[in-house]
């Protein structure tokens, strides 16, 4: 059967890597290349990068750094950050990205997630969610952007449904609240979204431990689980994440 | 003029990279060419045709730079591996839009039924496929016979990169060379004489689908 995926997070920021907490405090985690093929050889399922900076300096040394990473290494890779239109993602694939996250632009134009989809096919098209809990809504999670500094006023459950509709063929869900926390992920959030939709969905945000990249998927719903830190740091490697995962009766590639 | 290789049909739908740099990867010394040109695809030794999007679309650009007959040619007369929608393409018809199919073998693609798809756990299987699967070899039918060239050191049940909606049902199951579970039983790769097509995507399946071009690139049928 399908395995359910594990997918190592990469943010990128003038040419390096770096993680932070609560979207803050960058620390630096070592050069791209170098660590896509370590996670590649520890048996990643698929690569996501974010460009988290994405001025148009960075830009260019992003797609560098893809073209590299995707002459050497044989899995999918995923490019977000900064993705404005058509023309972006065409860049992106083109430097040997195989699908590509937008997040803001769909909220300030969801057309463009259906003409990208139209265009290169829904399979290259995921659409990043970002969700934090509030009070003053009449629902419980909503989308935020600008790197989670602007509120939208959007239900994310209701946008993962509707961006699916438009021709998103995955969902990263981020819970803001949980992201560096190393708290586990936002398990109801993306139970919710899971169900909703029929496309799959990636849990991001909150991993501190093996036993939340379990909780993800059995708990949350994901299909696909990301992290940085735990795998960054050298805590734990993905190998190690499979096979507790399997020890758990999940369905794994090892 | 540069002989050429390895030919990747290029029709204007989606990226061809992530296929030509796996090829290069494997087969360093093979000049690849990714090309839209009918000449190029009737010169070359191989032909590899990738497909992403939808078939409606594939078919239409396929169409409108006039590769179709090249591309049946090749079918037919040179080492050739499909991928993808470039598997789907080579049956008769598609669910997708309703569209006609290049007709080389019999059947027809069909969408995974999303609604009624549950895992062991009772959660909904999602649409489309996505992440990795194992494929197993399947004999073609006839006793002893040994697993096709192109599955050659590759482990029955290996695991292999999907993303897509729709299936190819063959009404001729001796073509059926591999097949996958999501949850029923799917055919997810065909071989006929000097023709071999696979569902998932070879170039991103890390070790398992690099050993399955660098067969493709030496296969002799």
């Amino acid at each position: 059967m399908l395995a359910k995926r594990i997918i190592p997070c990469l943010d990128v920021t003038d040419g390096r890597v770096v993680k932070g907490i609560n979207f803050l405090a960058l620390r630096d985690a070592g050069d791209p290349v170098e660590i896509a093929r370590r996670y590649d050889e520890q048996g990643a399922d698929e690569l996501t990068f974010l460009d988290i900076t994405a001025s148009s300096d960075n830009r260019g040394l992003l797609l560098h750094i893809i073209e590299q990473v995707a002459s050497q290494v044989f899995i999918p890779l995923t490019v977000g950050g900064g993705v404005r239109e058509v023309e972006d993602v065409r860049r992106l694939l083109n430097a040997g990205a195989d699908k590509v996250s937008i997040n803001t632009t769909a909220v300030l134009n969801p057309q463009m997630v259906a003409d990208a989809a139209s265009r290169f096919g829904s399979q290259c098209i995921v659409v990043a969610i970002d969700a934090k809990k509030v009070d003053n809504q009449p629902f419980e999670w909503e989308v935020f952007t600008h790197g989670g500094r602007k509120a939208t006023g959007l239900d994310a459950v209701k946008w993962a449904e509707y961006m699916a509709s438009l021709g998103a063929g995955e969902l990263l869900v981020t819970s803001m609240d949980r992201d560096g926390t190393k708290i586990g992920f936002n398990n109801p959030l993306n139970r919710a979204i899971s169900d909703a939709v029929d496309v799959p969905i990636i849990a991001s945000g909150g991993v501190g431990n093996l036993q939340h990249l379990v909780d993800g998927v059995k708990i949350g719903g994901a299909d696909a689980v990301l992290a940085a830190s735990i795998f960054h740091y050298g805590e734990y490697t993905v190998k190690q994440a499979k096979e507790y995962m399997l020890h758990n009766g999940i369905e794994v590639r090892l | 003029m540069k002989k050429i290789d390895i030919a990747v049909v290029d029709y204007g739908m989606g990226n061809l990279r992530s296929v030509s740099k796996a090829l290069e990867h494997v087969a360093p010394s093979k000049n690849v060419l990714v090309t839209s040109n009918p000449k190029d695809i009737a010169n070359a030794e191989r032909v590899v045709f990738p497909g992403q999007g939808a078939m409606p679309d594939c078919i239409r650009e396929l169409d409108s730079r006039g590769l179709r007959d090249v591309v049946i040619q090749a079918a037919h007369n040179k080492p050739f591996l499909g991928i993808c929608i470039g598997l789907q393409m080579l049956f008769e018809a598609s669910e997708e839009g309703n569209v006609a199919g290049l007709g080389i073998f019999k059947g027809k693609v069909k969408r995974f039924a999303a609604a009624d798809m549950k895992d062991s756990n009772g959660d909904k299987l999602k649409v489309p496929h996505m992440g990795w699967n194992q494929v197993y070899q399947a004999n073609q039918l006839e006793v002893n016979r040994s697993p096709h060239a192109l599955w050659q050191g590759i482990e029955n049940g290996a695991r292999f990169y999907y993303v897509h909606s729709y299936y190819v049902h063959a009404d001729d199951a001796s073509i059926t060379a591999g097949f996958s579970e999501y949850p029923q039983q799917f055919t997810s790769a065909i071989a006929s004489n000097n023709l071999f097509a696979v569902q998932f995507h070879p170039e991103k399946s890390a070790n398992a689908g690099l050993q399955l071009l660098s067969n493709f690139v030496n296969w002799m049928p």
